[in-house]
């Protein structure tokens, strides 16, 4: 199974991979951050699913039902046409007030709409990463239930299932033109299951979900030309957001490897500031002010035990353990190990969050929000820890498990953040000495200049000393460090493109450096492929920004989501999937080729001179 | 008069201690994962359908009902003229398996809001049943209750000695 045949479907508590073939295979509970409940992603035989498989299939199509994360699929079957229909219920607050209803409730409706057709159903509860293998016991009118350290887990259905075994069930539908069942799977964590009554109520639910996704697109303020992709990726971020504490996920899986060779198999199920910074001002220009609303709380909460300090990612309650292991009795998607739960890099310094969160703060309150003063607080330690650490080598924005190096990305980063809280500074003033914010940005460009751009090359490097280039780099001129049309940075994206670029792809940095300290093959880096558009359009190149924008669009699986790499054989989605870096990538690309065609945002340098 | 105004207060104060001390371990031994049973959710859901008030509602009857059983505690050991905390574990104990084998089998019967296994969830009724000894909410529910019950009656049997 590639990664490309999934498709992500949730309710903003909990994300489910369902397969183009009709199987749930990933689903972590209580939330994304827990261990799988059904994990068939990273072991089709161990790791548990929930499928419908449908007999005599000739092909399969599918798409979401239009601006919501509602999955439909339809399976060609030699005598038939079978529908799925797949959702996890969302409903308005006001509705959920007056009747009692599951924490967790993934629904699959089954229609056959041609002909007849008959499905295979499994269902394979095996939760803790698949360590656990619970007893499903029949609980008639209920359904069957399941419970494991606290979780406990109901499937209903309107059809007879069989046991097999102790911990798993099977069965087989038949359907004719017109006929419908249903598939209700619903889940609690330490508390009372709530039951939903089969039959219309499903119907119900459908169209209270769908009608709360249409809401909430709604909001969307973006009417360019990729209105569809760009509603796509929105939809896709909003699904990585944990609405319990405003926390964004990088993604919602984990160990989806980058490689056929394994090794860089991570786990994305965190939430890094960096991305969570660039996901919030992706939402303020799209006019979602809640969501932004809603992370700025969860930084301030989360950081809160690591602040002036800023840790790179938080668990979505902002714990900061997250000590990496591996799971060595799951074989990995297709096979590709290791599985690995944790992030290593959690206890890295990278330089440039501090630049990502001030970007953030400011795009906020540039749109008229207000920081209340713990929130100021936060943003002027910010501010002092910046003026102390910038001149110290770090691991970058790639994350590199190699010796610290001074990162020239993340150097200006930290200009970038010095330089944004004195635009913060200029309207809600901060009780410290911006004096010593000034002078520090002015002794980091200094820096920058002198050890991080070669001359000879005529480029920014990816570090100090060194002749790499960087596709981070490409970064400069949307941050307003430099003008897009400044001859550096043109330099700069050229070697950029002659070294790292084929067709609309590009690697973040050289594929066959040592640049990471990791083994294993790099794939083309989706994020960088948006950005070098971004910078093309800043640059006034709008036409061939256009063309490599609509090469990568070309890129995305057929519901519209990308991963975190392209690989370099195949062009095929690789990584954790759906990927928030890239989805974002994508919208600040859109906004960028928008706002030139509107004849706005050139890089003219106009923050240079700040 | 001066000694029943102090059982009085006896039975309050180790009343709210008692009830308090059960409240928590039946919290704790919810949130660790070892029981799902939540018998603030299950008081409160009778009255309201609003998930967060019942949790609220539940709570104030859950405990304020604790406290006022500690009536019948005090009738008991007052009743059989001796008390200590080992007589009132073996009460405490009692209670729990009557609550586990009588009265929460009985409660889909009882509670408007709660689904039987014979006729499955409805409009009204779709909170699941707890079963016998409420194993259905987990196999340690019947244990982490007992504990529960059965330190609330010690702590007022000893509260009733001295």
């Amino acid at each position: 199974m590639d990664v490309s045949d999934y498709a992500a479907i949730g309710d903003c508590r909990t994300i489910a991979l369902v397969s183009k073939h009709g199987s749930v295979d990933w689903l972590c509970l209580p939330n994304p951050s827990s261990p799988s409940f059904f994990g068939a992603l990273l072991d089709s035989e161990r790791g548990g699913l929930l499928s419908v498989q449908p007999q005599n299939l000739l092909w399969s199509e599918r798409e979401y039902l239009d601006r919501t994360n509602v999955l439909q699929t339809t399976f060609h079957c030699e005598h038939g046409t079978l529908r799925v229909t797949d959702f996890i219920t969302l409903e308005t607050s006001d509705r959920q007030r007056h009747v009692l209803r599951p924490e967790h409730e993934l629904i699959r409706l089954l229609e056959c709409t041609q002909g007849e057709v008959s499905a295979k159903i499994t269902y394979q509860p095996r939760p803790g990463y698949a360590r656990r293998l619970p007893r499903v016991v029949d609980r008639r009118r209920l359904g069957w239930m399941c419970h494991c350290d606290g979780l406990g887990a109901f499937l209903q259905t309107d059809f007879d299932l069989n046991p097999v075994g102790k911990s798993a069930l099977e069965g087989e539908v038949k359907l004719r033109a017109g006929e419908r069942r249903q598939l209700v799977f619903s889940a609690c964590e330490n508390d009372v299951a709530v039951l939903l009554p089969l039959g219309q109520e499903s119907t119900d639910r459908l169209n209270a979900t769908i009608e709360w996704w249409k809401n909430w697109c709604a909001q969307c303020t973006y009417s360019g030309p990729y209105v569809k992709q760009v509603i796509r990726s929105c939809l896709a971020l909003k699904l990585l957001t944990f609405s319990l504490s405003g926390a964004v996920l990088a993604a919602p899986t984990t160990s989806l490897p980058v490689a056929a060779t394994g090794e860089r198999n991570w786990d994305y199920r965190y939430c890094w500031l960096r991305d969570s910074s660039l996901v919030l001002e992706a939402f303020m220009q799209l006019g979602f002010q809640e969501e932004s609303r809603a992370f700025l709380g969860w930084l301030l909460h989360a950081t809160a035990q690591t602040q002036p300090r800023l840790q790179v990612m938080y668990d979505i309650y902002g714990r900061t353990n997250l000590t990496e292991r591996e799971l060595h009795h799951l074989r990995g998607h297709n096979g590709i190990g290791p599985v690995r739960i944790g992030n290593g890099a959690h206890s890295q310094l990278q330089l440039d969050i501090y630049g990502e969160v001030a970007c953030a703060a400011a795009t906020f309150v540039a749109a008229g929000g207000a920081l209340d003063s713990t929130e100021r607080k936060l943003l002027a330690g910010v501010g002092g820890i910046v003026c102390s650490l910038w001149s110290k080598a770090d691991q970058g924005i790639w994350e590199a498990r190699s010796a610290p190096r001074h990162y020239t990305y993340s150097k200006v980063m930290c200009w970038v953040a010095l330089d944004r809280l004195l635009q913060i500074h200029r309207s809600l003033p901060f009780d410290t000495n911006v004096e010593v914010w000034v002078r520090e940005r002015e002794r980091i460009r200094e820096d920058i200049d002198k050890n991080g751009f070669d001359t000879q090359l005529n480029t920014y490097v990816a570090y100090y000393a060194g002749k790499q280039p960087d596709a981070s780099l490409l970064l400069l001129a949307r941050h307003g460090y430099l003008a897009a049309n400044d001859p550096r940075m043109i330099g700069t994206c050229s070697f950029i493109e002659k070294h790292l670029r084929t067709d609309a792809l590009l690697y973040r940095y050289p594929p066959n450096a040592d640049a990471d300290g990791v083994d294993g093959e790099e794939g083309f880096f989706a994020l960088c492929s948006f950005w070098l558009i971004e910078y093309l359009s800043l640059a006034g190149q709008r036409a061939r920004a256009t063309e490599l924008f609509e090469q990568l669009l070309s890129f995305a699986n057929d519901v519209g989501l990308y991963a975190e790499e392209f690989s370099a054989q195949d062009r095929s989605l690789r990584g954790n999937f759906p990927q928030a870096f890239t989805h974002i990538g994508l919208i600040t690309a859109a906004l960028a080729l928008q706002s030139e065609s509107q004849g706005g945002r050139h890089g003219d340098g106009s923050r240079d001179a700040a | 008069m001066v000694t029943a105004a102090a059982t009085l207060l006896s039975m309050l104060v180790w009343g709210i201690i008692a009830t308090a001390v059960m409240v928590s371990i039946m919290a704790a031994t919810q949130n660790l994962g070892w029981s799902r049973l939540s018998m603030s959710f299950l008081l409160g859901s009778a009255f309201t359908a609003n998930r967060r008030s019942a949790n609220v509602i539940g709570t104030v009857l859950y405990f304020t009902g604790g406290w006022l059983f500690a009536f019948f505690y005090y009738l008991f050991f007052a009743v059989l003229g001796r008390a200590s905390g080992a007589l009132g574990a073996v009460v405490g104990l009692i209670h729990g398996a009557l609550l586990l084998t009588v009265l929460l089998p009985l409660m889909p019967y009882m509670h408007p809001r709660m689904a039987s296994e014979y006729d499955g969830p409805s409009g009204e009724r779709r909170l699941e049943p707890p079963g016998f000894l409420a194993l259905h909410y987990g196999s340690r529910t019947p244990l982490a209750t007992l504990i529960a019950h059965i330190l609330y009656g010690a702590i007022l049997g000893f509260g009733f000695r001295i």
